[in-house]
């Protein structure tokens, strides 16, 4: 949820305390995961308030839909063969950086869908906002995310961008 | 492509389960019918399945798992130590 590993473990000692004090305040039948990560959150959101780290709204340019989709798959669907997975497409430390580098407001909702698999509605409560703004960041910021992996996989030369690449998809580099 | 787009518009909704019941019928049933539209789909399941597996990867350090004993009292790893 940070991007300070000392920050994360000072926000999951301090989420452990409060969940473990205000425990007897849990209401039967509400989802304990959720109900965990909302203390998660709120104290992340305290914390980063007191901070004044970064600006907590901000706006992503706009990014056509399934952009990477064309830009993978549309090139050469019948040669991917096993050796051209796409899970080797991208490495860990990309995927995490690509998450990492969504700013705040898209970020959360991303990480609470894709990671941690939790609902429309489930993230709503989390982060106290309405479902149809989770569902327009949830849009816009995996947009987001896959044009960064987009980006790394070109800047390692598996991907190669065509001079007019409104015009063709992407293709892949093998060998 | 009328059908196409409108699929196509639903696809982050139908891969996380939060369709209705009918919309997402009706999605199925195109994909049923439309390979290129099912790729896309196949394709985007696929992507989150990839950014999960390699986003999941972080273990809880052990020196914070011994910070909270600590804190708590209590042996939460099993050790038979708190810390």
């Amino acid at each position: 949820m940070t991007r300070n590993p000392a920050d994360a473990e000072d926000l999951v000692q301090e989420t452990y305390l409060r969940s473990y004090r205000s425990f007897a305040t849990f209401e039967q039948g509400t989802n304990l995961r959720a109900w965990l990560y909302r203390i998660l959150t709120n104290t992340f959101i305290n914390s980063y308030r007191a901070k004044q780290r970064r600006p907590q709204e901000s706006e992503l340019g706009d990014i056509e839909d399934l952009y990477l989709y064309r830009h993978i798959a549309g090139a050469d669907l019948a040669s991917r063969s096993a050796e051209d997975s796409l899970f080797d497409l991208f490495t860990d430390d990309e995927v995490k950086l690509a998450l990492e580098d969504l700013p705040e407001n898209f970020r959360l909702p991303v990480l609470l869908a894709d990671v941690e698999d939790f609902s429309y509605k489930e993230i709503a409560q989390i982060l106290e906002i309405p479902i149809g703004t989770v569902m327009s960041r949830l849009h816009r910021g995996r947009k987001a995310m896959q044009k960064q992996l987009i980006d790394f996989a070109t800047d390692r030369g598996l991907l190669r961008r065509d001079v007019d690449h409104e015009q063709g998809p992407e293709v892949p580099i093998h060998g | 492509m009328d059908d196409c787009d409108d699929a196509l518009s639903e696809l982050d909704v139908f891969l996380d389960g939060e369709l209705s019941e009918a919309a997402r019928k009706s999605v199925d049933a195109h994909l049923g019918s439309c390979s290129d539209c099912l790729g896309a789909f196949d394709f985007h399941a696929e992507l989150r399945t990839v950014i999960a597996a390699k986003c999941r990867t972080d273990e809880i350090p052990a020196d914070l798992i011994a910070r909270i004993e600590r804190c708590l009292g209590e042996d939460l790893d099993g050790d038979g130590r708190i810390g």
